[in-house]
């Protein structure tokens, strides 16, 4: 099964959850600080090219690359929280496999192993390691123990208000009573028709079809959720 | 308890925090975060526990997440202790690496004698390892001719050459440490052609009678440089070996392991090729200096290398 969850035991006696991001987001984010990179190194050879492209100018451009290459990444991630500007813009953030935020130390290990993970071309084995491990993983991420995480809240459901609870005519399992309670809460995402499919299912509950039966399901979902 | 009432009774704190955590992270109070840390793993788990419904259950989990990453912010691995680093850290690192560092050594320096010793006594040797113009350059750079009628370099040109070595050197040692994720086969191939380009150059020029320009050009630079190389080397064929040999763990767990376990190297291996870059640039090509300075002081630099690297042992607990 395709599930993009991490689930991670913290201090506090609780499994937190963290939302993995694949390939998609990532090659946008990094395509942006590409940009980014790209101007910085416009501005920096505008500046120094009056020095002399042999001499003062060029050697700045030359560190200025170097640094461009291997510093931008790391210093971006140690001290933005995980995120270089491309993965801010993204909502994505790279975090320690405990998700505590990412050091000093498993960020220059991942970003160092870019070199690997460009291979043979236009980051090929990246991307195969990343489709080929349930965390998306690179190498450098998997040498490191690092991973990437969406930090985008999920929509959060519009608060139900004008329905009336009503009592199942049944007794429920709490797993059927959390699934009437979601069908309530995301009909506003559902088509009609599509509510009235998912409501048929349920008519030896409801007694009822049709529209009729997804109001009875509304109802009962209200009154699963406390609203009395 | 329902779960309206739930979230009734505590909507007012759970938009507090998230109304805190959208303020810059300076103004937070950090006391404060830890015991909403604490609330709200217990609120989460109630809601677990419960089977309230998604929204609220990931809602809260968001919450404990920001706030997880908000108190483990500062960590003392994040605070880079220069002077323990130096003093303890990386000297155990050293030593607790000795047996790769050892292999990559050897793996650098054998081919190197090989092909020193190979140009050495035959002409065209060279040419079957580096390509000609390649070393028509070489040779120019160290033509003894062209330094009696040169004159000193001027300072804008050492600071090119600075960012020369320090884009393309260092950019060797990181390539070295990577090819270490091909279970250790890059690394050792980077060791090998570098150890050879550099073998056969020394052997070449030494064949021509360049010795008095080439060696003392070299000796300052090279202690720090070709010791880091052999370092990435090692770190390289640390994570290659936990690839190929993970022992009593998973072969990613392993891996994992080395990867934090080379980090000392990694810091070492960056400075050090720092210094290296620098004496290169100005110090190593200054022709205002005597050879015989630079002899001294490159036997000096030597020393003091190797000194450091075989100090490690004694930071080894128990």
């Amino acid at each position: 099964m395709l599930d993009t969850r991490y689930r991670v035991e913290i201090p506090g006696g609780i499994y937190l959850e963290a939302q993995v991001v694949g390939p998609i987001p990532r090659c946008f984010a990094f395509a942006i600080d590409l940009v980014i990179r790209a101007v910085f190194m416009f501005v920096l050879s505008l500046v120094s090219l009056p020095f002399g492209i042999s001499g003062v100018g060029g050697g700045f451009l030359l560190i200025g690359l170097f640094a461009l290459e291997w510093l931008y990444p790391v210093a971006f991630e140690v001290f933005w929280r995980g995120q270089t500007p491309g993965k801010r813009i993204l909502g994505i953030a790279v975090i320690n496999d405990d998700l505590t935020p990412v050091t000093l130390g498993t960020s220059m290990v991942r970003n160092l192993l870019r070199t690997v993970d460009f291979l043979p071309l236009f980051y090929l084995a990246g991307l195969v390691t990343m489709l080929s491990n349930r965390r998306f993983q690179r190498l450098g991420d998997l040498a490191a123990g690092t991973l990437v995480i969406s930090l985008r809240e999920s929509a959060r459901a519009a608060p139900v208000r004008d329905v009336e609870p009503l009592a199942p005519s049944t007794p429920l399992l709490r797993t059927e009573q959390i699934s009437i309670i979601e069908f309530l809460q995301r009909s506003p995402q559902l088509s009609a028709p599509r509510q009235r499919e998912l409501a048929a299912i349920l008519e030896g509950i409801t007694h009822d079809s049709g529209d009729d039966g997804v109001g009875q399901l509304h109802r009962i979902g209200a009154w699963f959720l406390g609203l009395r | 308890m329902k779960q309206h009432s739930f979230e009734a009774q505590h909507e007012a704190t759970w938009a507090r925090i998230e109304e805190s955590l959208t303020q810059p992270s300076r103004y937070r109070n950090s006391q404060v975060l830890s015991e909403h840390y604490l609330l709200l793993c217990q609120h989460l788990a109630i809601a677990k526990e419960r089977l309230y419904d998604t929204a609220l259950v990931d809602r809260l989990n968001n919450l404990v997440l920001a706030l997880y990453r908000e108190l483990y912010r500062y960590r003392s691995e994040t605070r880079l202790n220069l002077f323990a680093f130096f003093r303890r850290d990386f000297p155990l690192s050293i030593y607790r690496h000795r047996y790769f560092i050892l292999v990559a050594l050897l793996v650098f320096v054998l081919p190197g004698l090989a092909a020193g010793t190979w140009a050495y006594f035959e002409e065209d040797a060279i040419y079957s390892l580096i390509d000609a113009r390649q070393v028509g350059q070489i040779e120019r750079m160290y033509d003894p001719e062209a330094r009696v009628l040169g004159r000193e370099r001027e300072a804008d040109t050492d600071i090119y050459m600075f960012g020369f070595y320090i884009k393309n050197n260092i950019g060797i040692a990181f390539r070295c440490f990577a090819g270490g994720m091909l279970l250790g086969i890059g690394t050792l191939l980077v060791l090998l052609f570098n150890g050879m380009f550099i073998g056969g150059i020394a052997g070449h020029l030494t064949r021509l009678d360049y010795v008095d320009t080439f060696y003392p050009f070299v000796v300052g630079h090279g202690s720090f440089e070709l010791t880091a190389i052999v370092f990435s080397g090692a770190a390289g064929l640390k994570l290659g070996y936990a690839l190929v040999n993970p022992g009593p763990f998973s072969r990613l767990d392993s891996l994992r392991l080395a990867g934090r376990e080379v980090v000392p190297m990694i810091y070492g291996i960056v400075l050090m090729l720092l210094v290296a870059a620098f004496l290169e640039a100005f110090w190593s090509s200054s022709t205002l200096i005597s050879s015989g300075t630079k002899y001294g002081v490159g036997a000096g630099l030597w020393a003091l290398v190797l000194l450091y690297c075989f100090s490690g042992r004694r930071h080894e607990p128990g």
